[in-house]
């Protein structure tokens, strides 16, 4: 079974996390040998742009010390064969298509979604 | 004999916080109301879902004691769809993502909810017709 | 062909999101897959027949059903005798049917 992972909300929790949960959990279940896609739309597109740096929280005298890395985190599923495909639009509505990308990623274009749903057994959107 | 489906959900929401959560649990009596066995996945603050300490209070805007206002439990309705489920040959089975659970401290979980892992997700998947994730927001 | 189950719970009128549930439905039946739209919660909001016009008339325009969650309608005081032309009510059975039979089911 092959699954398409739609990942539509960037930065939801993911401080306190310290992990995007949906790239996580991603991880966790390609670690179980799942057959993984995964889709960026929306604001999470956000996650393939070059100098994202989440550190330096400070509360009290609490430190973080493993700030999360969601690009690194897409360079590491893509390491291990899972794709990862970006929805040009969204890209371009936040004037992303000017900055430098997440190497590897797949661009695509909306009207693309249902072929690319088609390659896959299910579509998870989370 | 009609065939035994198996539907799978995945939830994200903590009780409490949103209408989500009432939707899904509609959605898991009308799967076991069929007689469908149903996987949860819980994962992030759903795993709070099931936390055994959840506790019902007063509400003194309506002038209601604790038992006239008999508030909702999310460990209730778990609770009610397990046995729902066993009335109708189907079984509700409630996994808890394990390390959601540590961090959010709800370790405490009622009778039959039980702890798991991203790969029982996966496992439930792929024993089921399809599978439904109801994402936060 | 895999059939495909939108399922929208957003408020039309709050995001965007809800429009891209629409245009991904259009594009979905224009693939061929058999596509159902049902709206839940504040994704109801969009079926009052006096509501402003959204993206959901273009859906409504097309083969797609579109069914509307009759607790949710019930909830805000939406009659069944007041929806948009071509929307219906019905029970959340509807999501539990489509997912036994193997559709896809995604939220949004």
């Amino acid at each position: 079974m092959k699954v398409r992972q739609i990942v539509e909300t960037a930065y939801r929790a993911t401080t306190e996390e310290q992990d995007d949960t949906v790239i996580w959990i991603s991880h966790a279940m390609r670690g179980a040998s799942a057959e993984l896609g995964v889709l960026l739309t929306g604001n999470a597109v956000n996650y393939v742009a070059g100098e994202q740096d989440g550190s330096g929280l400070m509360l009290g005298a609490w430190r973080q010390t493993q700030p999360p890395a969601p690009a690194q985190d897409l360079a590491a599923l893509m390491r291990k064969d899972v794709p990862v495909y970006c929805v040009r639009e969204d890209l371009a509505e936040r004037g992303l298509m000017e900055c430098k990308l997440l190497e590897g990623i797949v661009l695509m274009s909306r009207n693309q979604l249902p072929r690319l749903f088609g390659e896959y057994d299910q579509v998870w959107r989370w | 004999m009609a065939t035994k489906h198996t539907l799978t959900f995945v939830l994200m929401d903590a009780p409490f916080e949103s209408a989500r959560t009432t939707t899904a649990f509609r959605l898991l009596h009308a799967a076991l109301d069929r007689g469908y066995d149903v996987n949860v996945f819980a994962y992030e603050g759903a795993v709070a879902l099931s936390f055994a300490k959840q506790a019902q209070h007063p509400n003194a805007v309506h002038g209601r004691d604790v038992a006239q206002e008999d508030h909702p439990l999310s460990k209730n309705w778990i609770a009610a769809l397990m046995a729902h489920a066993r009335t109708r040959g189907a079984d509700l089975k409630w996994v808890n993502c394990g390390l959601c659970v540590d961090e959010r401290g709800v370790g405490e979980a009622i009778e039959g909810a039980q702890r798991g892992s991203p790969a029982d997700c996966w496992k439930m998947a792929q024993q089921s017709s399809t599978t439904l994730v109801i994402p936060t927001k | 062909m895999r059939g495909y189950l939108l399922i929208e719970s957003r408020d039309p009128f709050e995001s965007t999101g809800a429009a891209r549930t629409c245009e991904l439905a259009i594009q979905l039946r224009a693939a061929g897959h058999d596509v159902a739209l049902f709206l839940v919660q504040n994704g109801v909001l969009a079926v009052r027949s006096g509501a402003r016009r959204t993206e959901l008339d273009k859906v409504l325009g097309t083969k797609i059903e579109v069914l509307a969650d009759d607790f949710s309608l019930r909830e805000r005081g939406i009659a069944p005798a007041s929806l948009s032309g071509g929307v219906k009510a019905a029970p959340i059975d509807s999501v539990v049917e489509r997912m036994a039979a193997g559709w896809n089911a995604i939220w949004h």
